[in-house]
C-alpha cells in the first residue's frame, strides 16, 4: 500500500483528447542530439538523425504543459512515466502536466531500434537520457527568456516549479514560453544529479486515472468519424485459407447492413453499425479453399516436435564436448517440456479506423508500431509514409499483439477502406481474436543433464522446436543469425547457469507451419523460464539439495540474479514452515534487462493449483516510478498464471478449438494470489518492467506443485490429473 | 424505441434483438461501456438497471424500455463516485479497458453490502476479467470506496 505522503502530487485531472486542442499551445523549440546509445544499439538499425525540434514539450500561455508521449500507453503506465522525466529537467509544476500521445514521425523514433514503436520492455531506458536532455534544454531556454525580460544575467537565475525565479522576482513558464521558443537550442545542457531528483523515484500516481474511471478515455474501438461504417471480417477458419465464393443474400435483409465485399483476408461485412455488420457476417454463406492448413491438430504438431526434439537442432550456443560428458555420466537426468499457443486477447479486442482521403490515410487505431504500420500502409497505397497519419489512441492492452510485422489488422481495415471508398472502422470480436492467430508460439523443450560434484551439474543439453516469430518479417536480416532466430532461444542460450557448466549445447529446431505466431508478453523467456527454472529445480531434487540453496551456489555471489532471489528468499522467510497443506516454490529469471526472482505458495483443491501469496522481486536498475514497477510486476504475475493455470489454444482439423473467455479463460479475482513487491535498491544499468515479471511464475508455482506433490508438472497449462 | 439512460431519455431506432451494449455505443454514443466478449463473460460492458449490475452485451435493446439504465458517464457528474474516487487513490487502471466495468460491479457492490468482506469482493467481482491483473488493487479499492461512501454519506 502507497501511503499518502510518499506519493507525489498528483496532476490536475484533466485531459487533452485531441490533437487540435492541442497545438493551440506555444510551442518550445526542442534540438536533443542524438540520444545516447546502449551496448545493444550499437548493432542495431538506431536513428541515425538528431530529434527534430518542438518533438516533446509544450507550453501554454496559462502555464499548462503538454508532454507528446512517443511511446503508446496499454496499461504498462508510460503515460506517467515518461512524463516524470521530462518534468524532472523542466522544473515544471508536476500540477501542471498533460499527456498527449505523440503523431507518427521520425522524431519520435526508438533511440536503439531506430523507428517509432513500443515494446520489450524498453520504453524507460530507451529514452531516459534523450528525454531528460530535452527537459533541461527546454528549461534553459526558458531561463534564458525569463533573464532576458527582467533584465538580468540567466546565471542569476533558476527554474523552480514552473517559474524562472530572480531573487524576489519569477516569470512563469506561460509567459515566457513565446520568447523561449525563439531562442536558439543549447547544445549543451547539464542534467541534474540524481540526488537532486524530486520526481524521478518517487511514488507517483498516474495520470489517466480519471479518464479511465469515468469512461472518457478513448480507445481506439471508441473512435467516431463522419460518415463512418462498422465492418466485420469473415476470415479464414483454417490457417491459410482463402475465400473461394461468397453469397451475401441473407445479410441484405439485416437492418442497418451497408455492403460485403471481398479483401485479401476474407469477406468484409459493413454496417451502420457493429450490430449490423455482425449479422450480416452471420448471415453470409462463404465457400472457402482451405488449403494445407486444414489437417493441422495440436497431436501432430507434438509428434513432428517430438521427433525433431531427438536429434539436435541448430547450435545457439555450445561449449565444450557434451554428447561425451552425457554419455559418459553414470546417470543422465532427463526431461521433456511443453508450452501450447497462446493468444494474447487483451481486453479490448482488435480494431482500426481509417479514412482515405486525397492527401494521404488516416489511421486511429491503439498500435505499438507505428513506424511499421506507415511503411506497410504507404506501400498498400502507393504514397508516401508520412502521408500515412496515425493517431494513436489508448490500447486496451497489447501484450505484443498490436505490434504485428504485417500490421495485419491495420493493413486489413485499410483494405476494407480502399476497396468501398468509406471511412471504416474494422471491429474485431473476441471469436476473431482468439482465433485469429498471432499465438505465441507452441513449443518443445527437450532436456538432459548430469551432475557432478556436490550435485553440480557438469552436462546440460536443451534442445527447443518451435516456430520462429521473426522468420518471414523484415526483422529476419537484422533478428536471425546463423539460422537461430535469438527470440526463440533468449533466456535458454543466455542462462546464467551455463556459465558453471563445463559441457552444454541449446539447440534449436524452428519448424514451419501456416499458424501465424508472434511476441507474446516475455517472448522466448515465456517459455524459456518455464523450462530452465524447472529442470533446475529438477536437478536440485536429483541432488537432494534444497532448491534455494542449489540455485545460490550456481549463480555467481555478485550477480543480479542472486541479489533479486535473495531479496525475495528474505521478504518471503524461505524455509520457515507454511500452513498445512501448503508448500513454496520458487524461480529467478533475468528478461529484459531485469532480474526477477519469484516465490509462490500454493496448496492444492480438488486437483487444482490455487496460488495464496507471491513474492516478488526485482533488480531493474533505477526506479523512475516505484508505483508502475509495483504494478507492473503484479500484472506480469497475473499475466503469467493466467497462461500458467488456465492458458491454452489447440488446433483440430486446422480450427482453434477455443473462442472466447469461456473456453480461453484468464484469472479471475477470486483466485488472485497476494502479490508482495519488493525491490533492489540498485543503480546498475536500467532494464525493463512490462514483461520481466512474467516468466518467473510458472515455474515457481509449478516447483511449488512439486514441493506438495511430489509431482513434476513438464506442460502448461499445469495439470494435476 | 425510447430509452432512459442516464437520466434523459433517448428515441432510438434499433431492432429488438440488438444488445443494449450496441444501442450505447452506436446509437446513442455513449462509448464509456466497453466490448470484450459479446457473451457475458468479461464484465466491460457492465452497466446498472434499475439500480441492479447486468451485461449489456447480452440484453436486447426491448428488455430495458422503460427501464432506467446508468452507465460509468452517469454514475457522477464529475467523476467523484465513492468508487472512481478510490480508484484514483489506489492507483487502480492500467490499459483501463476493463475499468468502466469494474467500476460499475464495485458501485453496485457497495450500495448493496456498505462494508463487504473479501469473500464478498471475490463473489462480486468475479464476473470482471481484467487482463491488466489489477485485481489486487481492485480489491484494496473497493474496501477505501466503501470508507469513503460511508464517511460522505455517500447515497448511489
Amino acid at each position: 500500500m502507497w501511503r499518502d505522503r510518499e506519493i507525489a502530487a498528483p496532476g490536475r485531472r484533466e485531459f487533452l483528447k485531441t490533437g487540435a486542442k492541442i497545438s493551440a499551445g506555444l510551442v518550445i523549440a526542442c534540438f536533443v542530439p542524438a540520444a545516447i546509445r546502449r551496448a545493444l544499439a550499437e548493432e542495431a538499425p538506431a536513428a541515425k538523425k538528431p530529434v527534430s525540434p518542438n518533438a516533446f514539450i509544450r507550453i501554454a500561455p496559462d502555464d499548462s504543459v503538454t508532454i507528446l508521449l512517443k511511446h503508446s500507453e496499454m496499461g504498462q503506465g508510460v503515460w506517467t512515466s515518461i512524463p516524470m522525466v521530462i518534468a524532472e529537467e523542466l522544473g515544471c509544476d508536476w500540477k501542471n502536466v498533460r499527456v498527449a500521445h505523440a503523431p507518427a514521425a521520425p522524431e519520435y523514433a526508438h533511440t536503439t531500434f531506430g523507428m517509432q514503436m513500443t515494446g520489450g520492455s524498453t520504453s524507460t531506458w530507451e529514452s531516459f537520457d534523450q528525454l531528460r536532455t530535452a527537459g533541461a534544454m527546454a528549461r534553459e531556454m526558458l531561463i534564458a527568456a525569463g533573464a532576458a525580460k527582467m533584465g538580468v544575467a540567466a546565471s542569476e537565475c533558476r527554474a523552480e516549479n514552473g517559474y524562472v525565479v530572480h531573487g524576489a522576482r519569477k516569470l512563469s513558464y506561460g509567459t515566457l514560453a513565446t520568447a523561449a521558443a525563439k531562442l536558439p537550442a543549447p547544445t549543451n545542457v547539464a542534467l541534474k544529479d540524481s540526488k537532486d531528483w524530486t520526481l524521478i523515484g518517487k511514488p507517483t500516481r498516474r495520470l489517466d486515472s480519471k479518464a479511465k474511471v469515468t469512461g472518457t478515455a478513448e480507445f481506439g474501438m471508441d473512435v467516431k468519424r463522419p460518415g463512418m461504417l462498422v465492418a466485420v471480417v469473415a476470415r479464414s477458419p483454417v490457417f491459410g485459407g482463402k475465400v473461394k465464393s461468397f453469397d451475401a443474400t441473407k445479410a441484405k435483409s439485416i437492418p442497418g447492413f451497408v455492403d460485403a465485399v471481398q479483401v485479401p483476408s476474407g469477406v468484409a461485412v459493413l454496417g451502420q453499425h457493429f450490430w449490423a455488420a455482425k449479422q450480416g457476417r452471420d448471415a453470409l454463406a462463404i465457400e472457402w479453399n482451405e488449403g494445407v492448413g486444414a489437417s493441422l491438430s495440436t497431436a501432430g504438431m507434438r509428434d513432428q516436435y517430438r521427433k525433431l526434439a531427438a536429434t539436435p537442432g541448430k547450435t545457439a550456443k555450445s561449449e565444450g564436448d557434451v554428447d561425451a560428458a552425457l554419455k559418459n555420466a553414470p546417470a543422465a537426468i532427463e526431461a521433456e517440456y511443453e508450452v501450447p499457443f497462446l493468444a494474447h486477447a487483451p481486453m479490448e479486442p482488435l480494431n482500426c479506423t481509417v479514412s482515405i482521403g486525397k492527401n494521404g490515410c488516416d489511421i486511429w487505431t491503439g498500435t505499438q508500431f507505428q513506424t511499421v504500420d506507415q511503411q506497410v500502409v504507404a506501400k498498400m497505397l502507393g504514397i508516401k509514409p508520412d502521408q500515412v497519419r496515425i493517431h494513436t489512441t489508448f490500447l486496451g492492452g497489447g501484450f505484443g499483439r498490436r505490434a504485428n510485422a504485417t500490421s495485419d489488422f491495420i493493413s486489413e481495415a485499410v483494405a476494407v477502406a480502399k476497396a468501398t471508398n468509406k471511412t471504416v472502422k474494422v471491429v474485431w470480436t473476441r471469436e476473431d481474436d482468439i482465433r485469429g492467430g498471432y499465438y505465441r508460439p507452441m513449443w518443445l523443450s527437450r532436456l538432459r543433464a548430469a551432475l557432478g560434484e556436490h550435485g553440480k551439474p557438469v552436462a546440460w543439453s536443451h534442445t527447443i522446436v518451435g516456430q520462429s516469430i521473426i522468420a518471414g518479417t523484415p526483422f529476419a536480416a537484422a533478428m536471425i543469425k546463423d539460422g537461430i532466430d535469438g527470440t526463440s532461444v533468449e533466456g535458454a542460450e543466455d542462462s546464467p547457469y551455463l556459465k558453471s557448466i563445463p559441457a552444454y549445447r541449446v539447440d534449436l529446431h524452428s519448424p514451419e507451419s501456416p499458424v501465424t505466431v508472434l511476441w507474446w508478453r516475455s517472448v522466448g523467456h515465456s517459455h524459456t523460464g518455464f523450462v530452465v527454472e524447472s529442470f533446475v529445480d529438477e536437478l536440485a531434487a536429483a541432488a537432494k539439495q534444497d532448491p534455494l540453496e542449489y540455485r545460490r551456489a550456481l549463480l555467481p555471489a555478485d550477480s543480479r540474479e542472486r541479489r533479486a532471489l535473495d531479496l525475495a528468499a528474505e521478504k518471503f522467510g524461505w524455509g520457515q514452515p507454511l500452513p498445512k497443506g501448503h508448500a513454496a516454490g520458487l524461480a529467478v529469471h533475468a528478461s529484459f534487462g531485469s532480474y526477477v526472482a519469484q516465490i509462490a505458495e500454493i496448496s492444492v483443491e480438488d486437483n487444482k493449483v490455487r496460488v495464496h501469496r507471491v513474492v516478488c522481486a526485482i533488480d531493474c536498475g533505477q526506479v523512475v516510478n516505484p508505483m508502475t514497477v509495483e504494478a507492473q510486476m503484479q500484472s506480469g504475475i497475473v499475466f503469467g498464471l493466467s497462461a500458467a493455470l488456465h492458458g491454452e489454444v489447440t488446433l483440430k482439423n486446422g480450427r482453434t478449438e477455443q473462442s472466447n473467455f469461456h473456453d480461453y479463460p484468464a484469472l479471475r479475482l477470486p483466485e488472485m494470489p497476494k502479490i508482495d513487491v519488493y525491490t533492489v535498491d540498485s543503480t546498475d544499468k536500467m532494464g525493463g518492467c512490462g514483461e520481466p515479471g512474467t516468466p518467473p511464475i510458472a515455474p515457481a508455482v509449478a516447483n511449488a506443485v512439486f514441493a506438495l506433490t511430489g509431482k513434476r508438472l513438464r506442460q502448461l497449462p499445469l495439470r494435476l490429473a | 424505441m425510447k430509452l432512459l439512460v442516464n437520466g434523459q431519455s433517448h428515441d432510438v431506432d434499433a431492432p429488438a434483438d440488438m444488445p443494449l451494449l450496441w444501442v450505447l455505443r452506436d446509437l446513442v454514443g455513449l462509448t464509456g461501456t466497453k466490448f470484450g466478449c459479446g457473451m457475458a463473460q468479461c464484465g466491460a460492458c457492465t452497466v446498472h438497471l434499475d439500480g441492479q449490475p447486468i451485461r449489456s452485451c447480452v440484453t436486447p435493446a426491448s428488455a430495458v424500455a422503460g427501464k432506467s439504465i446508468t452507465t460509468i458517464e452517469g454514475l457522477s457528474k464529475d467523476g467523484t463516485h465513492p468508487v472512481q474516487i478510490a480508484w484514483q487513490e489506489i492507483d487502480v487502471v492500467q490499459c483501463g479497458y476493463c475499468q468502466s466495468g469494474q467500476v460499475m460491479t464495485a458501485a453496485a457492490l457497495i450500495r448493496q453490502k456498505p462494508a463487504p468482506t473479501d469473500a464478498d469482493i471475490d463473489a462480486a467481482m468475479a464476473g470482471n476479467l481484467c487482463r491488466c491483473g489489477t485485481y489486487q488493487r481492485i480489491r484494496t479499492a473497493v474496501h477505501r470506496a466503501a470508507d469513503l461512501a460511508k464517511e460522505s454519506g455517500h447515497v448511489a
